[in-house]
């Protein structure tokens, strides 16, 4: 089963979270199985397909790459039967994710040097529900992890975050709204070394990216993690709304001009979006595409992998839940 | 980032004039160019067959064939139709059957209602109302903890019943509360939740029959792609949205969103949310929505981002040392700051029309950089030399390109500008003497 594999590195089976993805991909992959269930490859496929693919929010560009390259391959191979086309479609869609693979590095954690995340990303893409879900992630590994809370702008952006921190029972570390981000990351990154934390993950303010002076902040939050350890943080992960249209590609090249994103999560897979971006973020940006959140509970993180991203959505290979 | 549409439709219509007469095949081209740039404005795929197909007739039946300036015709039907579907008149708020007026609040999670819920009783009440602002948000982590700050922030009433109570409850309770105390209007904050989630929806439904609310608004945010069509059309089938608020519109996002949503559910867009801040809430004007998916530049909103960032009196002093000729080095710095902190510099020259295109063939690379550079060198100088930049010499400038790490000809360069501006403004200030400007030049943009 296609879930399965998907989420093959999760501890506990869950229901709800297959039943989120479900609902997301019912739609679409219904539609793409149908459109090529027909008996001859014609004009009319491409048409549709085009729609289909720029309705999932895969963009102008990448629709009409794809729909290019399907024509060239039936073409070159003498295609006649539909179902061939689309095991060629799946596998160009693979090919396009795995750009946002390939340059993934392997992460090491060092016992006694505190592994810094920062999280980052425009405003209500979900960054706090996915610091959550990263927490629960890492503990399941066995490892410790305390949140900063480095939203300081936003009401009772505060607030939330501890309300996560007990449920996971992770220790938080906060000031009052209003405080210097910096200086909660600078107390957080002491806690952090003094009370051996393997994993400390640092919320920030949502900011759009087109805002110069908060873009900056975030450099700056950086230069103090890194006065404690050097190489902090090891991951700066950009969170995106899978339900965003091309804007989302526009704001992962922007945080990437501002701090070097290091990984990227689609957040809010569970919605009836079809997370289209992540084909032109890994085709314009190729910046690791790491996990993708489903759902509203911690343990609704996955992590990202291009063939069961591409078959569940779109192919619905495994059916039969 | 994107051409623009008016790029390359005049690219398209160029081509095009070389041979004499357009044909109907022309005509096509260009309506291929019309329906990629609002694709890539994440307008609705559907809303885009339709609108395209419109266009085209119009562009057939009439103008475009026998235009002199094709490209020009096309834009100006793009941009009539588009206005048409967006709406011709701003839609103001309902007025109540009886008071107190009830708003509720509506949409996906993370969309901005909370934040909206905020920035419109704050808006009301500069319209001499009393707002009570309603938690009934008991899903989300501290939700009720971010109304209830927001109400500090604002000094604005608000009621919560905790996170325990059911929500529907907590709705009536709190129209009953405001009908006590003579509060109106009363805005409801209701939890984000998925259109397909049906508990949650049918908890919505539940929530307006107990209220009866004057106005359902479906708070969207702009940066929604293809989907906001199948949001928009989930919640008005079970809810009759009344009015759309945008929101995150401060962003780079194109804005189709909002086409797609009201063309489908011909629900007018009332509010846009323009800003992280409490006042950053503006009415709809539909001409700006469609110069901006469009990419035609936003001429009225760079003026407001230069507005929000200098004040009046600042700007007066300033346009009077520049028709004096007293505009020195340090004014010029003040400004490059102020420029700055409007954004970075290549999007705020998009918004210009024209502008975009124009660098882009020149294929001229503007950098935040060069700000640094010219900041460099003016922080590298005395006061002194600020004022009087016409007596910075061969040593001066050498130890101001060392400070700043240029060299000599940059300082130079610099320098030569300056005065070339100084020579400009000083002119201007003599046409002004002689009556022959207006009295407020935007000098400050």
């Amino acid at each position: 089963m296609v879930l399965n594999r998907l989420f093959r590195r999760r501890s506990a089976p869950d229901v709800q979270l297959e039943q989120g993805l479900e609902k997301t991909r019912r739609s679409v992959f219904s539609e793409i199985t149908r459109l090529f269930d027909r008996s001859a490859i014609d004009e009319e496929l491409y048409v549709d397909l085009e729609m289909l693919l720029i309705q999932a929010d895969l963009g102008w560009d990448v629709s009409q790459q794809l729909v290019a390259e399907l024509r060239a391959r039936v073409t070159r191979d003498r295609l006649r039967d539909p179902a061939d086309a689309r095991e060629v479609l799946r596998t160009e869609m693979v090919k396009l994710l795995e750009l946002a693979t390939r340059n993934r590095k392997v992460k090491i954690l060092q016992r006694g040097v505190p592994f810094v995340i920062m999280v980052a990303g425009v405003n209500g893409v979900g960054k706090t529900t996915s610091i959550a879900k990263l927490a629960a992630y890492h503990q399941r590994f066995g490892r410790s992890v305390m949140l900063a809370a480095g939203d300081t702008f936003r009401a009772a952006a505060i607030d939330q975050l501890a309300v996560w921190g007990d449920r996971i029972n992770a220790p938080v570390i906060a000031h009052r709204q209003g405080a210097d981000p910096g200086a909660v990351v600078f107390d957080a990154m002491q806690a952090a070394h003094n009370r051996n934390v393997d994993v400390l993950i640092v919320d920030t303010a949502g900011r759009l990216h087109n805002k110069a002076n908060l873009m900056f902040e975030l450099t700056k939050i950086r230069k103090v993690m890194q006065r404690h350890v050097s190489e902090a943080p090891q991951e700066v992960l950009l969170v995106i709304d899978a339900t965003s249209g091309q804007n989302g590609l526009i704001q992962a090249k922007e945080f990437a001009k501002s701090v070097e994103i290091t990984d990227i999560m689609i957040a809010k897979l569970d919605s009836t979006s079809k997370g289209g971006i992540a084909f032109s973020v890994a085709k314009e940006l190729g910046t690791p595409i790491s996990y993708v959140g489903t759902g509203e509970k911690v343990t609704d993180l996955a992590e990202f992998r291009p063939d069961t991203y591409v078959d569940s959505l779109f192919f619905g290979v495994g059916e039969g839940l | 980032m994107f051409e623009s549409l008016s790029d390359r439709l005049n690219e398209t219509f160029g081509r095009l004039n070389k041979k004499g007469r357009l044909t109907e095949a022309d005509v096509d081209d260009a309506m291929r160019e019309v329906r990629r740039a609002l694709l890539e404005a994440d307008v609705n795929f559907k809303v885009v067959k339709d609108f395209v197909a419109k266009v085209r007739a119009r562009a057939v039946g009439q103008d475009v064939l026998r235009s002199l300036t094709p490209a020009q015709t096309a834009i100006g039907i793009v941009n009539e139709e588009l206005i048409n579907v967006l709406g011709r008149e701003r839609e103001d708020l309902l007025a109540p059957v009886r008071p107190p007026q009830i708003l509720m609040m509506v949409g996906l999670n993370g969309a901005g209602k909370t934040t909206h819920t905020g920035k419109l009783a704050l808006h009301l009440r500069k319209q001499g109302r009393s707002p009570l602002m309603v938690a009934a948000d008991v899903y989300r982590p501290a939700a009720i903890n971010q109304l209830q700050a927001l109400g500090k922030q604002i000094d604005m009433p608000v009621y919560e019943e905790g996170t325990g109570r059911n929500p529907v409850d907590i709705a009536a309770n709190a129209v009953r509360y405001a009908q006590e105390r003579g509060l109106n209007p009363v805005i409801v904050d209701t939890a984000g939740r998925l259109q397909i989630d049906e508990r949650l929806m049918q908890e919505l439904v539940d929530i307006r029959d107990r209220i009866n609310p004057t106005e359902i608004l479906l708070v969207a945010d702009a940066m929604t792609g293809q989907e906001a069509v199948g949001v928009a059309e989930a919640f008005n089938a079970r809810l009759n949205v009344t009015g759309l608020v945008l929101t995150k519109m401060d962003g780079d996002a194109r804005g189709g969103a909002a086409l797609s949503i009201r063309a489908v559910t011909g629900v007018p867009i009332k509010f846009i949310g323009t800003g992280e801040k409490l006042d950053a809430l503006e009415p709809f004007y539909p001409e700006r929505l469609a110069g901006r998916i469009l990419g035609m530049g936003d001429v009225l909103s760079l003026v407001e981002k230069a507005q929000e960032l200098t004040d009046e009196k600042d700007a007066q002093r300033l346009q009077d040392r520049m028709l004096k000729g007293h505009f020195d080095l340090e004014d010029f710095l003040d400004q490059l700051q102020k420029i700055k902190k409007m954004g970075p510099l290549n999007q705020l020259l998009e918004m210009i029309p024209g502008v975009g295109a124009q660098l882009r063939q020149a294929k001229a690379e503007i950098s935040d950089d060069d700000y640094k550079q010219i900041e460099g060198i003016i922080h590298s100088m005395t006061p002194w030399e600020r004022r009087h930049p016409e007596r910075i010499g061969g040593s001066r400038r050498r130890r101001i390109a060392r400070g700043s790490g240029t060299r000599g000809s940059d300082v130079n360069q610099l320098l030569t500008q300056f005065k070339q501006m100084q020579t400009m403004m000083n002119q201007m200030g003599r046409m002004a003497k002689k009556g022959k400007l207006p009295k407020n030049l935007p000098f400050d943009i």
